[in-house]
């Protein structure tokens, strides 16, 4: 019955939703931001990790979500250790162009990790689904705003 | 009229329809969803009718002869066509009377949906009747339409808002509802059936108990009066709010009853042509009630619809309906007991045909992708009601709500789709 929507729905996916990596408020973090998808009810906070030379040491996320918010949240929080500012503001441009337009409209966002990219291709079904586009997206807007947000300590 | 419920109409409208003949009257539910080149899709079920409902043939085709034969402004001309545009636009307001036993045409407001009505009677009723420290009661079910004018208005003259709380089972809580019935509550605002729980509230006894305390009585009937007759002198409500889009009718207009001594003492809501009986720059008097709260050119071709499609709900009668959909609500709630980890939220014994469920390990948006690929159209989210929400611990639900055309097949559809999304997902 649902055979279209394996594109969507990809093991990968399948396997994040069900067992989120990085999940759950850290004991330690500088920054953090909440993300709102009112459309749904889903709510989701991401923490970050700053090194003193501002890059991302760690990344964890926690709230509720459909599958798709969820598995791209953990996808994130994977793939975004380690990486300079730079280098999360260009994954998360070409993210939003891999979930929102056609592959001849994306625009030049900076150098990319492309193997890290490659790891986000398997959310690329979601542009066939535009209201599920920011399901997609809902983690990489927070993870925007907490790296340009206020540093926040940890209350633990 | 179809012949079929020209039928009905002489033959009384407590008989059970036939449904597959009054499927026919809606167009669209003969379309499928998802087609592909190559590939048939999947024949529509539409369990989404208390968002929206679809439109009968003979309310398109009201709108559409009324367009291509009657058109005019209304009450603005002496010529035939603004007469006959004015006579049936005002028909409505007749048919809309009738539709609620109200005892007159005198009683009924034309707005642009609910959420207009409810605004209108914060804005003109609040402000003139409603002083800092009074409150208007409302309950922990109440879609949003019925809660943001009252905070809106709190914030402009600093009246409180109160709420009467839900039970477990989703029905009202009428023991704190009688406490909270204090001095300072001059308005109880509350759903006669909730859009989310499918909740039908005991509105006469609402009434009766408010009334007994001197309070003035509103009633959301949004959904009530779209899954069963209502008998607003019977309820004995003050003002008693419906939106024609849910009703079957087109969407850009609603009804708002008013008790005819409350209309006449309140002041306009917006300003404009048509509201007014003379105009200087000095002065202006207003028109009577309900004409004095139609500021400029009304929702015409939306009212004509709107009266056809009361004809057709009437016709094929308001407790014909209510037993259908309450079969339909019966089989459904009974094939989904055998489904594992699904909950359902509103199981209280009067109840229409509205099902908000949640499901073990799958979020409702998933559910609501999952399904509409099935064919099955619900509804997932809030709907708008987020305290509801907040109430029984769900971020969101996903909800199958029936209407007069839905059918046991479809139930199935819905159940067989429910069980292949948990395999899915599984
Ligand atoms: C119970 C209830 N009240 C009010 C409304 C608002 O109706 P409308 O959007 O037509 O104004 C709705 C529907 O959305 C509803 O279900």
């Amino acid at each position: 019955m649902f055979d279209d929507l394996r594109d969507l729905y990809q093991e990968v996916i399948l396997d994040h939703g069900r067992n989120p990596r990085n999940f759950g408020r850290p004991d330690s973090f500088n920054r953090t931001a909440k993300g709102d998808n009112p459309m749904c009810g889903d709510k989701i906070a991401v923490y970050l990790t700053l090194a003193p030379d501002g890059s991302i040491q760690d990344a964890h996320f926690d709230g509720r979500g459909c599958a798709i918010s969820q598995a791209s949240a953990s996808l994130m929080t994977e793939i975004l250790k380690g990486k300079s500012q730079a280098e999360a503001e260009a994954l998360f441009g070409h993210f939003h162009d891999m979930c929102t337009k056609d592959d001849h409209e994306h625009t030049d966002h900076g150098p990319v990790d492309e193997e890290a990219f490659e790891k986000l291709q398997v959310l690329s079904g979601v542009r066939e689904f535009p209201m599920r586009v920011k399901c997609a997206t809902l983690a990489w807007h927070a993870m925007n705003a907490a790296l340009h947000g206020e540093e926040k300590t940890s209350t633990e | 009229m179809s012949s079929h419920a020209a039928v009905r109409a002489a033959i009384g409208d407590n008989a059970p329809y036939d449904v597959m003949r009054v499927r026919q009257d809606f167009p669209i539910l003969s379309r499928t969803v998802h087609d592909k080149p190559g590939r048939a899709g999947k024949p529509l079920v539409y369990l989404d009718s208390a968002a929206s409902a679809q439109k009968p043939r003979q309310v398109i085709d009201a709108m559409k002869r009324f367009l291509e034969e009657d058109y005019a402004n209304v009450h603005r001309g002496v010529h035939f066509l603004s007469q006959r545009s004015t006579d049936l636009y005002e028909a409505t307001r007749d048919k809309a009377a009738a539709f609620l036993n109200a005892p007159s045409r005198e009683h009924i407001v034309f707005t642009r949906n609910a959420t207009e009505a409810f605004n209108l009677v914060a804005q003109s009723w609040g402000r003139a009747n409603l002083k800092a420290g009074d409150a208007v009661l409302i309950s922990g079910m109440e879609h949003h339409a019925n809660i943001v004018p009252w905070q809106l208005l709190r914030d402009q003259i600093g009246i409180a808002l109160k709420v009467v709380p839900v039970l477990d089972d989703g029905s009202l809580d009428m023991d704190a509802y009688a406490d909270l019935l204090t001095d300072d509550v001059k308005l109880v605002a509350i759903t006669h059936a909730s859009n989310v729980l499918g909740t039908i509230n005991p509105a006469k006894e609402i009434a009766r108990l408010a009334h007994a305390r001197g309070k003035t009585v509103l009633f959301d009937g949004s959904q009530a009066a779209v899954h069963g007759p209502v008998d607003v002198r019977a309820i004995d409500a003050d003002f008693y709010i419906f939106t024609g889009h849910k009703l079957y009718g087109p969407t850009g207009i609603g009804v708002l009853y008013g008790r005819k001594e409350i209309l006449d003492r309140m002041p306009p809501y917006q300003g404009g042509g048509d509201m007014i009986s003379s105009v200087s720059f000095e002065e202006t008097v207003y028109r009577e009630a309900p004409y004095r709260f139609e500021a400029g050119t009304p929702p015409i071709i939306e009212g004509v619809g709107l009266g056809a499609a009361i004809d057709y709900v009437t016709a094929l009668g308001m407790d014909a309906i209510h037993a259908h959909e309450q079969r339909l609500l019966a089989h459904a709630m009974d094939r989904l007991k055998d489904v594992d980890g699904l909950r359902v939220l509103g199981t209280a014994p009067a109840k229409a045909a509205i099902i908000s469920f949640t499901v073990e390990g799958i979020h409702p948006h998933d559910i609501g992708t999952l399904l509409d690929r099935a064919g099955v159209a619900v509804r997932v989210g809030r709907h708008c009601a987020e305290p509801l929400m907040d109430r029984f611990g769900v971020g969101a639900t996903a909800r199958a709500s029936f209407g007069l055309y839905n059918t046991e097949a479809e139930v199935e559809t819905l159940v067989e789709a429910v069980k292949a999304t948990k395999s899915f997902f599984g």
